[in-house]
């Protein structure tokens, strides 16, 4: 098992190694030079040199990438042009808000997606599947920036029942904080809820046909256990794979949800960081949501493994 | 006793039996309309009977729809139908283009990194992976700040974030189809390379890659719409769903009309090339009869 993770490890450096190239090479090859803004309206060549000098733009590009890449493996993402701060330090500020709607919306996205896809699995071809088909597909065509729109709209606007904007740290205030955090959890919730209730229903598909399911059937057990025990536990697999690949829309979803609401989150950082064209800030953000999807992959690899009895002897 | 010669599905020409499939699919026709609509009124915008989208009227700033404006005016006074219709080819257009540049860069490079295998295969695998290892949407918006916001730009970050999803579906097919029979003779028999990837290879890997095409037209659309939300998309005056979102978010108490419709239009039209996607993969897939 333990080599098997290894392998696993070993398989996720060079792609690591690659998206620090990319994200290093981003800044590189396009036009704009951020010491323009930082050097003011003036644009003073001194100035401009100074700050050359001070964040060694000055070296060769080769160079250039192995310091950033070493400082970065030691969590030195360099400093934002902006505020001056460390960007590691900025990103620890605004993780855990994000963490805090990432779970929420997962939440969410369970609570919904996993009944659902068992239900229009189990009722193939029924109304209730149709409906449940549509629901997911509507799920995921509408632009959840905009349902985060007209919820404010209804929900705050018109009948002012949460919070449309801000945030609280739980710490603070727990009962306040779920509370405005959960119109920006349902609207992220539903979209991946539409995902996993299109992968349940294929899962529960796949082994609602097999053998063991029609022995249990046979035996006389009662549906409920047949459907819950007998089918879904062997489904949970694929499912709890794309649960944590769901991460990567999690993230890009939150960018926008954290827009509409206001929440200070890592989404906003980076729209915000854009803007400002504080380079290192995005450069930042891009290599750690990549290396987290990496991370989340290697879980759900574990996961896998740990589910699967089958894979254990190997 | 089934008489199979007879039988409509068996007999029919390929193409037919697919078209069959597709159209007996009510949710894929539904797809198809929807998609047609848009395609319609985008190409028709400039002959449509409609106010000109940028022409201001501060007699009638954010006025609810009307007779005069059926959906309504904007902030400054602009028919939000007319602005609407003309957005709708912003979008459009992103949502072809972007999958467009995907497809042209991603298809070659799958045929190439599936075919040879080795050492092409590794390193056009692992640049892939690394790709597709940051968030689709992030990606976009990265490029799309490095680039500076414009249209065209939006749609070459959505061209490039989609790119590795082409990549790695074409080379998954090259790798089941090219030890086809029908593969090793046209070996056999000396084609070249260039031969055996266009006219043997590539025909056969189509149809899934154009099934991911049409589902990833929906996804570049709403990615467009996401960037120009942000203000990393079209640029405004130019009309777009995504930009007009962003406007009216700051008008939801006077004009919650602004709104309504973008949103709506943006449903609509991703919803059309999602069912029309999953109707031609069942239309198309040759297991499921």
């Amino acid at each position: 098992m333990l080599a098997f993770f290894l392998r696993r490890v070993l398989i996720a450096l060079p792609t690591i190694i690659l998206i620090s190239v990319f994200v290093f090479a981003l800044q590189k090859l396009l036009p704009g030079d951020p010491l323009t803004v930082l050097a003011g309206e003036e644009r003073d060549p001194e100035v401009l040199e100074f700050l050359r000098e001070k964040y060694r733009l000055n070296d060769p590009i080769i160079v250039q990438y192995f310091t950033w890449a070493g400082n970065a493996v030691q969590g030195d993402l360099g400093i934002s042009l902006r505020t001056n701060q460390p960007v590691t330090e900025l990103m620890a500020q605004k993780l855990p808000v994000t963490i805090q709607l990432a779970v929420m919306s997962m939440l969410f996205a369970l609570l919904i997606g996993i009944p659902a896809g068992i239900l229009s699995a189990v009722k193939k071809g029924t109304v209730t599947d149709y409906v449940a088909n549509i629901v997911a597909l509507s799920g995921l065509s509408i632009p959840n920036f905009w349902l985060g729109i007209m919820l404010i709209l209804l929900v705050s606007v018109k009948w002012q029942l949460l919070p449309a904007s801000g945030y609280v740290p739980p710490g603070e205030d727990l009962w306040q904080s779920i509370r405005t955090m959960l119109m920006p959890a349902f609207v992220l919730g539903t979209a991946l809820a539409a995902t996993l209730m299109r992968h349940t229903r294929s899962a529960m598909l796949g082994v609602l046909s097999a053998d063991y399911v029609r022995t249990a059937r046979a035996k006389g057990l009662p549906e409920r256990t047949v459907v819950l025990k007998h089918s879904f536990r062997n489904a949970l697999t694929p499912i709890v794979t794309l649960t944590a690949l769901l991460f990567g829309e999690l993230v890009a979803g939150a960018v926008l949800t954290e827009q509409i609401f206001t929440i200070p989150g890592f989404g906003k950082l980076v729209v915000d960081a854009v803007f400002n064209r504080d380079y290192a800030v995005v450069q930042g953000i891009v290599l750690v949501t990549a290396v987290g999807f990496i991370v989340m992959n290697l879980i759900a690899d574990m996961l896998y493994f740990v589910l699967n009895p089958r894979l254990r002897g190997a | 006793m089934i008489d199979l010669t007879t039988d409509p599905v068996l007999t029919a020409k390929p193409e037919s039996r697919v078209w069959k499939k597709f159209r007996s699919h009510r949710s894929a026709l539904l797809g198809g309309i929807l998609v047609a609509f848009f395609v319609l009124i985008a190409i028709a915008a400039p002959v449509l009977p409609i106010p000109d989208p940028f022409a201001t009227d501060w007699g009638a700033v954010r006025q609810a729809p009307s007779w005069a404006h059926w959906m309504g005016t904007d902030e400054i006074g602009r028919d939000v139908m007319s602005r609407m219709i003309w957005g709708a080819q912003a979008s459009l257009l992103a949502g072809v283009v972007s999958v467009g540049i995907a497809v042209a860069f991603g298809v070659p490079l799958g045929l190439v990194a599936g075919y040879f295998g080795g050492w092409t295969d590794a390193v056009i695998s692992r640049c892939t992976e690394a790709l597709l290892a940051a968030p689709f949407l992030i990606l976009a918006i990265a490029l799309a700040a490095f680039l500076g916001p414009s249209l065209t730009n939006a749609m070459i970050a959505i061209g490039i974030s989609a790119t590795p999803i082409f990549i790695r579906l074409t080379r998954g097919q090259v790798i089941s189809v090219k030890s086809e029979d029908y593969v090793d003779s046209a070996r056999a028999i000396g084609l070249p390379t260039r031969q055996i990837l266009s006219r043997y290879i590539l025909p056969n890997v189509l149809p899934p890659i154009l099934v991911q095409a049409t589902l990833t037209i929906a996804t570049a659309i709403i990615a467009e719409a996401s960037l120009s939300f942000l203000g990393l998309g079209q640029q405004p005056p130019e009309p777009s769903w995504g930009s007009m979102l962003n406007t009216a978010k700051n008008f939801l108490n006077q004009a919650p009309w602004m709104a309504l419709w973008p949103g709506i239009s943006i449903f609509l039209v991703v919803l059309g090339f999602n069912l029309l996607g999953d109707g031609l993969r069942d239309a198309l897939d040759p297991r499921e009869h």
